[in-house]
């Protein structure tokens, strides 16, 4: 298979629309569980009990992923966009990429 | 997405370049000792520091989000004019509420 949609930058792309979608989904159940301190740091640690569970921890674990690839994907697109430079794009999406998994890699290990 | 909406995605998301930055690291750092409401709330609550922080934050994040589902459902599911411009109004007006309410909880 070919075409624009197997090219790598594409794919840098399109990586970063979902990563944003999927936390623009997360965002407000984010805000709602924080919001739950409103009512006592006793409902708030009630729904962080939650966090203590493997699924829960895979998923923290992905999230900063997520966040950790926007942000890398995001300096992508400024830099392009606002210096005089379109040599190498190729190594900055794969090493965006690269230091996003450092990153979720880094807090993986703390959080298990 | 127009000229005023592009400027805005952008200004906002080099807003936050730092913010998340120190967010990740927060994270790493704060979730060695597991998550609880002690240790959120010790960090947080009476900071104007962080208050400023978290308030700055959602903002950015609310508005930007916004812009983004824009161009999302704009291009997926074909939702364009008034529509498209309701949906993102609405999303981002839900984001301030929650995400204002959030940090009022753990800061004040």
């Amino acid at each position: 298979m070919s075409g624009p949609r197997t090219h790598f930058l594409w794919r840098a792309a399109m990586l970063h629309r979902i990563s944003g979608v999927l936390l623009a989904i997360f965002l407000p159940l984010h805000f709602l569980m924080l919001g739950l301190a409103i009512r006592g740091a006793d409902a708030l640690d009630g729904a962080l009990a939650w966090t203590e569970t493997v699924p829960v921890k895979i998923a923290e674990f992905g999230l900063v992923f997520l966040l950790a690839v926007h942000l890398a994907g995001g300096l992508r697109i400024l830099v392009l966009e606002n210096f005089q430079w379109r040599d190498g794009q190729k190594t900055l999406a794969a090493a965006a990429i690269g230091v996003s998994f450092i990153v979720a890699m880094l807090f993986g290990l703390r959080v298990l | 997405m127009n000229a005023r909406l592009y400027y805005w995605q952008r200004m906002t998301a080099g807003l936050m370049v730092p913010l998340i930055a120190v967010h990740l690291v927060t994270m790493i750092y704060a979730i060695g000792n597991g998550l609880s409401a002690a240790e959120i709330l010790g960090r947080t609550q009476g900071s104007l520091i962080w208050g400023l922080f978290y308030g700055g934050f959602v903002v950015a994040a609310s508005v930007h989000a916004a812009i983004g589902v824009r161009t999302v459902i704009g291009e997926w599911f074909g939702l364009r004019g008034k529509v498209q411009n309701a949906f993102a109004v609405i999303f981002c007006v839900v984001l301030l509420g929650l995400g204002g309410r959030a940090v009022v909880a753990v800061v004040m």
